[in-house]
């Protein structure tokens, strides 16, 4: 039965064998939608250039825009966390294009892997791909615009990056699972995911104005403390809502 | 002790909002057995092979496939069918390499299954390129390999000859073929080739049942009835 469960001889596999085969692992089914997903990412280049363009751009526009050489403290942050925002959107739109076009969908209901896994792949992508426009796009904000030291701010920023990103992942799956299989999808991803990430801009935002200002202060614990609680409030949301959104 | 069915639908209906799509579809088919599926177009075939493959929820009526009440029981069912449609459920960007290892981790199957399936459909020497620059024959062959990757009971195929040529055709037989030894249910539009590997035909006009009788004693005017 250990053959039959590695594939070791799959040759000697009858279909009444095969039907007795352990479901595949979370683990190896959320490992093996990974690497597809990064891999279809490495050879498109769809969402992470698109979404790193655009928040430089934005920092380029702000900076002649607000006709100021630097910006700190809250304005700074408004400025950094709205354009990560509108960027991610770009790619929670794509999130499960490739998945719809190209059968993906079907491809993954008819095998017995548990649905979640579908979720924690997808969610787990859009979180690199958020930190891959992370690694261009606050050098690009700190360069263009911020007034204040960005080493400094660093560490603590880091932190909220990490729970903004959490909770970007969360929602951004949700909706991009439910956008893409309507037609009006292009529409529906930014209508039903803006509205659901301002908690998490305002949450973001607030945290990180010590960070940026003259002189800088340390990480406001309470907007932290808001963030992961909104974070997992959606992740268990999502956990629960993405099978019902997959099922005909 | 009486044989269970591979495939038991009762009254089986389906609806896209107010359109009927399938209506009160009763058929039986035993393990082994192939059945062919014809009609014109917009008959309901496609739908019929997705509610079979737990793609689409039944509205009304019963469905059993290999033992399993679906919707219920559609978790015990899927892993042990596969499906070869209109849509090769591949990645493009992906090798067939890439896509059939993918689809394994899927089945939990190991990498082995994939590569005789390759050699079987004389794949080997392009596995590695991205399916966007194989032709469709070869995405089809691609297709056929995915389609039996996990070793499935029951064959769904949706017109599974599309796009390949004759050399193709022969390659893929065996897998897909009666030789094959599968339950399969066969969509076509050629209904001369289907007939003579089957054992059942079914017949729709507009989702409902316009034919259902043994292979053997459909012949031409019957056909024509159901294409007029």
């Amino acid at each position: 039965m250990s053959a039959l469960r590695d594939g070791a001889d799959e040759r000697l596999e009858t279909p009444a064998a095969a039907a007795l085969r352990a479901p595949p692992t979370m683990r190896s089914v959320v490992g093996a939608l990974l690497r597809k997903e990064l891999r279809v990412e490495l050879r498109t280049f769809e969402s992470v250039p698109a979404m790193s363009l655009f928040s430089v751009t934005t920092y380029v526009l702000f900076h002649f825009g607000l006709q100021k050489d630097t910006v700190t403290g809250s304005l700074a942050s408004g400025v950094l966390w709205v354009t990560l925002l509108f960027a991610s959107v770009l790619g929670i739109n794509r999130l499960f294009v490739a998945d719809a076009e190209q059968g993906g969908f079907d491809g993954f209901l008819l095998s017995p892997a548990d649905r979640s896994a579908l979720l924690l792949a997808k969610a787990l992508a859009l979180f690199i791909y958020l930190l891959a426009l992370e690694l261009v796009a606050v050098p690009a904000f700190a360069l263009l615009l911020l007034g204040s030291s960005l080493a400094a701010a660093m560490p603590g920023l880091l932190v909220v990056l990490a729970l903004g990103n959490l909770g970007v992942a969360a929602i951004g799956t949700l909706v991009g699972a439910l956008a893409v299989r309507t037609r009006a999808r292009d529409l529906l991803g930014p209508l039903l995911s803006l509205p659901l990430l301002v908690p998490v801009v305002i949450g973001c935002a607030l945290a990180t104005t010590p960070l940026f200002a003259v002189p800088a202060g340390g990480l406001p614990l309470r907007w932290l403390l808001t963030l992961g609680l909104y974070d997992l409030v959606f992740a268990v949301i999502a956990f629960a809502l993405f099978d019902f959104l997959l099922e005909d | 002790m009486a044989t269970l069915a591979a495939v038991e639908l009762r009254g089986l209906t389906r609806r896209y909002g107010e359109r009927v799509a399938l209506a009160e579809v009763t058929v039986a088919l035993e393990p082994g057995q192939t059945l062919a599926v014809l009609g014109p177009n917009g008959a309901g075939k496609t739908t019929l092979l997705r509610l079979l493959a737990t793609l689409l929820r039944p509205h009304a009526g019963v469905a059993r496939v290999l033992g399993h009440a679906l919707p219920e029981e559609s978790w015990a069912v899927r892993g042990r069918i596969g499906l070869l449609g209109h849509e090769p459920l591949l990645y493009r960007e992906l090798s067939a390499r890439e896509n059939l290892a993918f689809h394994a981790a899927l089945h939990g199957v190991g990498a082995g299954a994939a590569e005789r399936l390759l050699a079987a459909v004389g794949m080997e020497r392009r596995a590695d390129e991205p399916l966007r620059t194989l032709s469709r024959g070869m995405v089809q062959r691609v297709a056929v390999c995915r389609a039996l990757l996990h070793n499935p009971e029951l064959l769904l195929l949706d017109e599974p000859r599309a796009n390949l040529d004759p050399a193709a055709s022969e390659l893929v037989e065996p897998l897909l073929g009666r030789s094959s030894g599968r339950t399969r249910v066969i969509v076509s539009h050629d209904p001369a080739g289907v007939l003579a590997e089957a054992d059942l035909v079914l017949g729709l006009v507009r989702g409902r049942v316009a034919l259902l009788a043994p292979a053997a004693e459909v012949d031409g005017a019957a056909l024509r009835e159901l294409y007029r």
